[in-house]
């Protein structure tokens, strides 16, 4: 028996934690001794629905492991695995090894999301019922990194998926309109002479696949919104009964093109840092529910894929360890409170991805959680529990710390310190 | 100062005080002994991920007359096979002596980040960074313009036409920046598709009619280099169109004021963006914006090396 004392349950009423056999037994005060919490907000584990964690194929930017430590460290429990690994996850064997791999890890549940289109490439769909049959259970479908631009792909994918209880997690991103494109597409990008990468290149396929979700009556979740035009058009789909969610990246809440100024490529990310009246909308949309979800889309990268031309730079920026951070200072300051933050950061992406066992706190429910001391201050630092350091938000003060992690009943981060298995 | 990587970085008096500097060192070109001391005993070294034979040679020359050794390197480089990193092949040419390091590369920012990446130490001299800036080449043309409206001071005033494929054109950025420091009035022309409406706030006014561009009487017309490969597609459905409608002909040479004066940074091609008429009409002044361009790279690599302004 674990009993977690003086915690502040969603940030509201101070009351124990007791935890039986990996299960949550009781939220109400107890006698028993246990681990003095207080001070601390208890959350359900956060959920992250978008992490690249590199493996198989790209170990020397992160592994399962890696990625695992680092996602404890901010408070995670679920890590949906992105399918852009080499090779790619689109057949059941490489999403199983995945899954595999997370297990031995056992810090936190490594959930693999299967590709939609065979090694990414756009052009026939990948074994998709194979890999939702398979072991690792897959019920979200991405090509993130690249967009499923074919519409006629598209419309089959989403038929296909609904069948299977799944989703399709898309990655925005009109290829025409982007062709080498840097940055932001705007007077800043014609300062610097940087190819831009126009807003409509984003929602022009959100449009287009709200319309194809809407015929085929599947579910479909946007990835990593960035304009103002973007919320506008999920505005409009959810108006309209379109089964659609949408997700924003903590550094798309926070962070503006201005970064570009330095040529520095921990600033190069797709899709792209926008305007400041870009980032101030994905904020109200947050904060307003358009927008569903925060996924970290961490995208680690190697020294070497960084310390180069802007041009030649791999896209993509770390975002587990100060993802929660991000997310409390723009919630509460928008008026919202912890039980908002755990439907943005819990309960919505597990129930987007399709896992009943995460997302909760409750009694009777698996004993993932999260503490959060809510009054802390921190200076990001690029070294982190991650293999790799390219973390835009290093040197930048942000409110709140992660100081326990518990994964189905036993801590994988405690005081701070990863606990490895 | 210890680098020049873009005229954003400079003030009016920075710039005015490199082109006093450019104007007394013009004379050392008419010299026989054309050699000053100055920079006896430092090493300069062009790097040139993209060709430029004119601008190398610019800079090496510039370079010799003031007693510098000078390198030149070639390297490749691609966004898919890359060779040595940016970063190591700076860092080796450190190593190797380089008190200056010309660059000019096919990416933007390449010539911001060796100066601000904490890579080297050395002086960065920016010789054009993809689409961005190309500051001794606005220099040069603030050069040559002061002296054939025959100022000692700014620009103050003067109308100022850049036409164009302006979009990935590093000149026009750098000129726009230089010539609206100086208080000269810029516009730039060329079809829509290559005038980004950022040229704006940039400090420059846009045209999309050479026509009306010409009827406000500039007294400067500075024709861009055109890559021809770009003017068919997506941003300008022929060459022939182009040269319809962008090319300084016959036609339009007869529009301008007879006491205009006609640019380009070179190469040209002739019976492309510029006639052969314009080329060669005694208003062009393109030779001696060659010669300036020396001069030009002259100050900067005394100012950088051997200066006493801080």
């Amino acid at each position: 028996m674990i009993v977690l004392k003086s915690v502040s349950l969603f940030g509201e009423k101070q009351t124990d934690i007791s935890i039986a056999d990996g299960i949550v037994v009781s939220l109400e005060p107890t006698s028993e001794k246990g681990i003095d919490c207080s001070g601390l907000v208890a959350l359900p584990g956060l959920v992250d629905l978008h992490t690249h964690l590199r493996q198989p194929g790209f170990e020397a930017s992160e592994t399962v492991l890696s990625g695992s430590k680092s996602g404890v460290a901010g408070g995670y429990t679920a890590l949906f695995a992105m399918a852009n690994t080499n090779p790619v996850a689109d057949s059941a064997s490489v999403v199983e090894q995945v899954l595999t791999l997370g297990e031995a890890a056992g810090l936190l549940q490594v959930q693999p999301i299967g590709a939609v289109t065979k090694g990414l490439a756009g052009a026939e769909l990948a074994g998709l019922g194979g890999m939702a049959r398979s072991r690792a259970k897959v019920r979200v479908f991405s090509d993130d990194g690249m967009c499923v631009f074919d519409p006629a792909l598209m419309l089959q994918a989403l038929t296909f998926v609904k069948s299977m209880g799944g989703v399709i997690a898309q990655h925005a991103q009109e290829p025409r309109l982007t062709e080498g494109a840097q940055m932001n597409d705007s007077d800043l990008a014609t300062e610097l002479g940087l190819t831009g990468w126009p807003s409509v290149a984003e929602e022009s396929i959100i449009a287009r696949d709200a319309l194809l979700a809407e015929k085929t009556g599947a579910r479909l979740h946007i990835c990593h919104l960035t304009t103002a035009g973007a919320v506008d058009v999920i505005r409009w789909a959810k108006k309209r009964g379109i089964q659609i969610t949408a997700e924003v990246t903590p550094h798309h809440l926070m962070l503006t093109e201005e970064l570009v100024r330095s040529y520095d490529p921990v600033y190069k990310v797709n899709p792209p840092l926008r305007s400041a009246e870009d980032t101030a909308a994905l904020r109200e949309a947050l904060v307003d529910g358009t927008i569903d979800i925060v996924g970290t889309d961490h995208a680690p990268h190697s020294i070497e894929k960084k310390d180069c031309e802007w041009e030649n730079a791999a896209f993509g920026m770390v975002g587990l360890e100060h993802a929660a951070s991000v997310v409390q200072k723009v919630m509460l300051e928008g008026g919202r409170n912890w039980r908002d933050i755990a439907q943005v950061m819990s309960s919505k992406p597990a129930e987007i991805g399709g896992l009943t066992n995460q997302g909760r706190l409750d009694v009777d429910t698996e004993a993932n959680i999260t503490l959060i001391d809510p009054s802390a201050t921190r200076t990001v630092t690029s070294q982190t529990h991650s293999a790799s350091t390219n973390n835009p938000f290093a040197g930048v003060a942000l409110p709140g710390a992660v100081v326990h992690t518990l994964f189905r009943g036993n801590f994988s981060f405690k005081d701070g310190e990863v606990v490895e298995k | 100062m210890k680098n020049l990587v873009s005229i954003a970085d400079l003030s009016r008096e920075d710039a005015l005080y490199l082109l006093d500097n450019a104007q007394q060192l013009a004379q050392v070109n008419d010299r026989e002994v054309k050699k000053l001391p100055a920079l006896r005993g430092k090493t300069v070294v062009n790097l040139f991920y993209e060709n430029s034979t004119r601008t190398r040679i610019s800079f090496e020359i510039a370079a010799t007359r003031l007693s510098a050794d000078v390198i030149n390197f070639s390297a490749a480089t691609s966004s898919l096979s890359k060779g040595e990193s940016l970063k190591d092949t700076a860092q080796t040419l450190e190593a190797l002596g380089a008190d200056a390091i010309v660059v000019r590369h096919p990416m933007s920012g390449a010539a911001h980040q060796l100066a601000h990446r904490d890579w080297i130490n050395a002086s960065i001299i920016n010789a054009g960074d993809g689409s961005h800036e190309h500051p001794t080449q606005a220099l040069l043309d603030a050069l040559t313009m002061r002296q054939l409206v025959g100022s000692n001071d700014d620009l103050a005033g003067l109308k100022v036409l850049i036409v164009g494929d302006i979009r990935h054109s590093r000149v026009a950025r750098s000129n726009v920046l230089l010539l609206s420091k100086l208080g000269a009035s810029v516009q730039v022309a060329g079809p829509a598709t290559l005038v980004p409406a950022g040229f704006e706030k940039m400090g420059a006014t846009i045209s999309n009619s050479f026509e009306d561009s010409l009827e406000q009487q500039p007294d400067v017309v500075m024709m861009l280099r055109v890559q021809r490969e770009r003017m068919q597609g997506h941003y300008m459905p022929s060459e022939r169109e182009y040269t319809q409608n962008w090319s300084l002909s016959g036609k339009r040479l007869a529009m301008l004021k007879k006491d205009a004066h006609i640019l380009h940074p070179g190469p040209m091609n002739r019976g492309f963006e510029i006639s052969s008429e314009a080329a060669d009409d005694p208003r062009a002044a393109i030779l001696k914006q060659v010669s300036n361009g020396v001069a030009v790279r002259m100050a900067v690599l005394h100012e950088l090396l051997a200066g006493e302004r801080s």
